[in-house]
């Protein structure tokens, strides 16, 4: 019985931390979205986030201790960048990284 | 519309499904709990690595206090997100509290990068099912991951990095949408900063703080070019 309400009161403690992490800025900015500063943030801010997204996960997915440090990340990733700006495809361009990478982590060719 | 959704968050499937299974194989063997719990904080949490942060804190009995703080600064990052989306979600009514409640990294690059018609009532129902669909893949992933445990036949080893391609391919899409390289390279650099100097559970957030606090630096510096030649003008 106290296991089952430590659980709970654990997964209220962490769905309420979480959530409160991504509604703060609507409490305290809903009245400013006109305003300059925010404008600015929401035109730069995501493309900013999403390289180094891109970045930190790339960076985890590779072994940087093998002779060819991070080839086993940055080849999929390559290519990813490659094929989409050849065919400008979303879905081809993750199908061809992901295979590629998973081709290389299971068979470690690097 | 549902056919629409379903293939913008096709990467998202494959990114969350295996995730999502990670999280519930994680759960099943390191923890006593009945399997339903994992999926039921999917539902209820709905954090990638905060579910997978939690299972070492609920295998290390954390208190509530040590919970809390844990889970927030390694969330942190979506303090910023919805900055970016007042205006989207402005006027969306009783569907907000669940747009805002299910922003993930994958939801944030998903509603922000897709193009957007005229028309925001329509524009938000389309966000909402991106978010539900999301959800649902990371549900399914953390219910077959805790069913199946260790007994997982197809060698999926590597499909994860769909995410890290997805984070690529928006990267992109952001880049040309915006004509601007400068916040790409500004996140790049700040990402390997502080991968240098911060232990990874920091990484993100720190990189997060430094792009915000460069933007701010960007901002004043843009504004106080503006407003010397409004002086110029003037004069």
């Amino acid at each position: 019985m106290a296991e089952t309400t430590y659980l709970a009161a654990f997964i209220a403690v962490a769905a309420i931390a979480t959530f409160a992490t991504r509604v703060i800025p609507f409490l305290f900015f809903e009245r400013h979205t006109e305003h300059p500063l925010i404008q600015h943030l929401g035109r730069y801010l995501p493309a900013a986030v999403m390289a180094l997204l891109a970045t930190v996960f790339l960076q985890r997915s590779g072994t940087w201790s093998a002779d060819l440090p991070g080839f086993d990340a940055l080849i999929p990733g390559l290519l990813v960048v490659a094929v989409h700006l050849w065919r400008r495809n979303a879905l081809l361009s993750i199908a061809a990284g992901t295979a590629s990478y998973m081709v290389i982590q299971q068979t470690g060719v690097f | 519309m549902n056919h629409s959704v379903f293939r913008l968050t096709l990467p998202i499937l494959f990114g969350y499904l295996p995730l999502g299974m990670a999280f519930g194989v994680l759960f099943a063997t390191q923890l006593d709990y009945a399997w339903w719990v994992a999926p039921l904080m999917g539902v209820v949490i709905f954090a990638g690595a905060g579910q997978i942060l939690a299972v070492s804190l609920l295998a290390a009995n954390a208190g509530m206090v040590e919970v809390f703080v844990a889970m927030f600064v390694l969330n942190a990052r979506h303090l910023f997100y919805g900055l970016s989306l007042l205006g989207q979600f402005r006027g969306a009514g009783w569907r907000k509290v669940y747009l805002i409640f299910g922003l993930t990294d994958e939801t944030y690059s998903l509603l922000t990068s897709r193009p957007r018609g005229p028309d925001r009532a329509y524009e938000q129902t389309v966000d909402f099912r991106i978010t539900a669909f999301n959800q649902g893949y990371w549900v399914i992933g953390c219910a077959l991951g805790a069913l199946l445990a260790d007994n997982v036949a197809f060698n999926s080893t590597g499909i994860e990095f769909a995410l890290v391609a997805l984070f690529i391919v928006l990267t992109i899409e952001q880049l040309k949408a915006l004509g601007d390289s400068f916040p790409v390279w500004l996140g790049a650099a700040a990402a390997g900063a502080a991968m240098i100097a911060l232990p990874p559970a920091h990484q993100l957030i720190g990189a997060i703080a430094i792009v915000t606090a460069i933007l701010l630096l960007h901002y004043r510096r843009i504004r106080g070019k503006q407003s010397s030649e409004g002086e110029v003008n003037r004069g």
